[in-house]
């Protein structure tokens, strides 16, 4: 399963390990990690909590790794993307990439995660001392994702 | 009937995750969902107003000119935020 949605923490090195695990092809993984920041907005952030729509996040995702995946010339994808109540540092979300070549690998993984930040259906809700709020989109993360459009 | 579902902020907003809508005559997209959601005035009145609302019909992200049948899925919720 090359994508996960899930409430428990996950591990960099071993999911990075299994992505070329037996394939020789493999000349490169690039990866990214998101982790929860203490500072949002000018506010200090004592915890977060992911919403999702849980019938679709899993779909979403896939569609934006079958959207890389036709793109670039690449092998192997992991997505991994944390759901319910988290605190400053600790790690949200992991895409990692495999191809021949980095250059490939370092595309695909931005361009996923562009995406993820744009189209996958999550929703962060953090804590401040003035209380809760839920985060606004960034506009940012549209022109990111938009620069990638053919 | 078609399902609907509310996240996150409009789901505290409005009050409730979801309801079960039987489709008005002559309602047969997103957009006008939306507008018979928005017609029943006070905080619903406001869907008509959110800023880049967002809508899924059965998982799949649409726009207010997706078509809408009985038995879908549909779904509102504000822009996404996650990553």
């Amino acid at each position: 399963m090359s994508v996960s949605v899930q409430e428990a923490d996950f591990d960099v090195g071993t999911e990075i390990s299994a992505l070329t695990a037996g394939d020789a092809r493999a000349g490169a993984v690039a990866s990214f990690v998101g982790l929860v920041r203490d500072v949002n907005d000018g506010a200090g952030i004592s915890e977060m909590t992911l919403e999702h729509y849980p019938g679709m996040t899993v779909q979403a995702l896939q569609e934006i790794v079958s959207e890389a995946k036709s793109r670039w010339d690449i092998y192997a994808v992991r997505v991994i993307h944390r759901v319910g109540r988290l605190l400053p540092t600790d790690r949200i979300v992991f895409v990692a990439v495999s191809s021949a070549h980095r250059g490939e690998a370092f595309a695909a993984c931005e361009f996923i995660m562009d995406y993820l930040k744009t189209r996958a259906p999550f929703w962060k809700r953090e804590v401040t001392p003035e209380g809760a709020r839920w985060v606004d989109a960034r506009e940012g993360d549209d022109d990111a994702a938009s620069r990638w459009q053919k | 009937m078609i399902k609907i579902l509310y996240f996150a902020s409009l789901r505290e907003k409005l009050g409730t995750s979801g309801e079960s809508l039987e489709l008005p005559a002559g309602v047969n997209d997103v957009g006008g969902v939306l507008a018979t959601l928005a017609a029943r005035g006070g905080e619903w009145a406001s869907l008509a107003s959110v800023k880049n609302l967002k809508s899924a019909v059965n998982q799949d992200m649409a726009r207010h000119d997706t078509p809408v049948k009985h038995g879908d899925e549909v779904a509102f919720f504000p822009p996404v935020t996650g990553g």
